[in-house]
């Protein structure tokens, strides 16, 4: 019996330790669920001859923490933008200068000095988009493109709007409706925002992040909203518009790049080379419904996809702004505004 | 034991040995127990009670700096204007929400839990177990599926709102959802087993001849209930309104789900801490505070109830 359990103990042990010890040709990438092209996948493998195994995550946060724990194995992880910066800042990503790659040329060049990672020693695309609001044409009539249509909505639209259940979201377009800076700790303008916000939300019906069912179950007819979701609310909802504000709005980039002593790093190399061809940016982005970055993927984009006037944004539109990660005294001023606007 | 091995020696010896072999088997058949409890209960525990005494780390994470700002946080605030430190209601008013809802929850259930239980319970035995069977037919699906399912009842373009509007009483649909009516109603369906259980477990037993002799005694139908059945019933309705309270304490679905989530309840808050506001040892301490509140008020019971156990020998 003793013996029994003693083999079954030491079994458990190596399958541990097999676990770990990485086998040539493998590669484990750890990206946000529903977010990675299968087929995409399959080419990568087929072409190199690598076993690709994918693990996910549902917030940057969980990813961090996971990271930050040592020895999770993983090669390939797919931060945000700010939060590439973050990692860089612990050293947690390894810099493997994907800008001497061979496919580099293909990177959009508005893409290649960004705050989080200039000139991009440690990162690539891999998808992008703008966080901004949708609105319900036939029941709102005027011009969609300012965000007063959230902070001071005209009667039609009282009490029929979702903001995202999001502290950032939330209090970076209340920042750019009053016209202050990001990152804000100047307490005479956060006390004016945290007025404007508590006036405005009498007006909201919901804060939740199920954009898609709130706005196509016609709970709501104005939803803050990612441009991805709103594409997709639309076919719904075929009235619906993604509003480019005047005021600004937020970008968003989510980028591939390689853990610091990642076990299969030559084959993380590889594979962040074959990301950036046009083939396999375009198979991303016809599987998570967003654009890439990657220069000459549209001619393998769906039409679908690069009709939408959520993902193509129009040339009037301000540019989208990357916010920077705030310093913990911004946050720690954030989170009071939130609680007491959420309490 | 002891005073009887001076004379088997021999004896007694083989019996330490055998007792010495029995504690040895009952610890180690008890030793998976206590591991995992301390792998998954005490463990964790320690580490969240040890990051709430620090200091919160460059986004997110802890700073190994010992510090009680955390709990300090919970009632008092420096001021956006002036920094002066003052008394801030906005945790306690999510906790009192929580609190408020949960009893709300509670007391609702056991006015719908209470006549139903009974109504059970003075049925013929076979019918008994058809209501019964009845009862537990919602726990045979996921809450959150349940959840959803009211959501679509309830919304503006669900069937409460359309039919109502087909009879004609109404031209406009009314907003039902998205407001603490739903949350409410929600809780109250969700939990109303729980009550309805406990109570019929306790009816059950009753005597009813105690109840023919109060009558037969010229009591009113309502000295009846007051004097005989509620007082008999106590230990079911005391179980049942514990088994409604707590769980509708950190409830989190159904407000965030029917309630639209324009107001945080106390779980959302603990994941605010954790995520965006990058404040994990605030978390922690709000988490800890939320147990204690949960444990404090079961300790309570169960001292209450131990005594009342003792009295009735």
């Amino acid at each position: 019996m003793k013996n029994k359990i003693l083999t079954m103990i030491m079994a458990l042990g190596l399958t541990f330790t097999m676990g770990t010890v990485s086998a040539a040709g493998e590669l484990h990438v750890y990206n946000w669920g529903n977010y990675t092209n299968p087929d995409m996948i399959k080419k990568f493998e087929e072409k190199h001859g690598i076993k690709v195994t994918i693990d996910s995550y549902d917030s940057n946060e969980t990813m961090l923490a996971k990271v930050e724990q040592g020895g999770s194995g993983y090669d390939i992880v797919v931060p945000g933008d700010y939060m590439i910066a973050i990692m860089i800042k612990k050293g947690l990503l390894e810099r493997v200068e994907p800008n001497k790659m061979s496919n580099f040329k293909n990177v959009d060049s508005k893409w290649v000095n960004v705050y989080w990672d200039d000139g991009r020693n440690y990162s690539i695309p891999y998808q992008w988009g703008t966080t901004n609001f949708t609105v319900d044409s036939s029941v709102y009539k005027g011009d969609v493109n300012t965000l007063a249509l959230m902070f001071d909505p005209p009667a039609e639209l009282k009490g029929r709007i979702n903001m995202l259940k999001d502290m950032n979201d939330v209090i970076n377009a209340g920042l750019r409706y009053l016209n202050y800076p990001r990152c804000n700790s100047n307490k005479a303008q956060l006390k004016e925002l945290n007025n404007m916000l508590i006036k405005a939300k009498t007006d909201w019906r919901t804060m939740d992040y199920s954009v898609i069912e709130k706005l196509t179950s016609k709970d709501v007819d104005l939803s803050q909203s990612w441009n991805g979701a709103a594409k997709r609310a639309r076919k719904d909802r075929p009235e619906l518009v993604y509003s480019y504000p005047k005021e600004g709005f937020t970008g968003w980039m989510d980028n591939v790049a390689v853990l610091k002593g990642a076990p299969n790093i030559e084959n993380a190399k590889l594979f962040m080379n074959f990301m950036m061809t046009p083939e396999a940016a375009a198979m991303t982005s016809n599987f998570a419904n967003y654009a890439n970055g990657i220069i000459g993927s549209e001619p393998h984009m769906n039409t679908e996809l690069t009709s939408a006037p959520e993902i193509v944004m129009p040339a009037s539109a301000p540019a989208p702004e990357f916010v920077p990660p705030c310093a913990q005294e911004v946050t720690d001023l954030y989170a009071k505004i939130w609680t007491n606007l959420n309490k | 034991m002891p005073a009887q091995s001076t004379t088997h020696t021999l004896l007694s010896a083989s019996v330490v040995a055998e007792e010495k072999r029995q504690r040895h088997k009952r610890f180690s058949l008890l030793a998976p127990g206590i591991l995992t409890i301390f792998c998954i209960g005490i463990m964790p525990l320690s580490i969240v009670l040890i990051y709430s005494v620090l200091e919160p780390g460059d986004y997110g994470g802890v700073s190994w700096v010992l510090s009680f700002d955390a709990y300090v946080q919970l009632l008092f605030e420096e001021d956006i204007f002036d920094e002066t430190l003052t008394f801030t209601t906005s945790f306690l008013q999510i906790f009192l929400r929580s609190i408020g809802l949960g009893l709300f929850t509670t007391i609702a259930c056991l006015l719908i839990g209470f006549p139903t239980a009974y109504f059970i319970a003075t049925q013929p035995v076979k019918r008994r177990n058809v209501w019964l069977f009845l009862i537990t037919i919602p726990f045979w699906t996921n809450l959150l599926i349940r959840t959803y399912a009211m959501l679509l009842i309830l919304r503006d373009q669900g069937v409460v709102n359309l039919s109502l509007i087909k009879i004609g009483l109404i031209d406009k649909a009314i907003p039902i959802l998205y407001t603490d009516f739903a949350v409410g109603l929600g809780l109250v369906y969700a939990y109303l087993p729980f009550m309805v259980l406990p109570i019929y477990a306790s009816l059950e037993k009753l005597d009813f001849r105690l109840v023919e002799a109060s009558y037969d005694l010229y009591a009113t139908r309502f000295k009846v209930l007051k004097r005989i059945i509620i007082p008999l019933a106590k230990p079911g309705i005391a179980a049942g309104c514990i088994l409604v309270l707590i769980p509708s304490l950190g409830a989190f679905i159904t407000p965030a789900i029917l309630g639209g989530g324009k107001s945080l309840m106390i779980g959302n808050l603990i994941s605010l801490q954790f995520g965006q506001a990058r404040n994990w040892p605030f978390g922690s301490a709000i988490a800890l505070v939320l147990m204690v509140i949960v444990m404090l008020s079961l300790l309570t019971y169960l001292r209450s109830s131990a005594r009342k156990g003792l009295t009735h020998d």
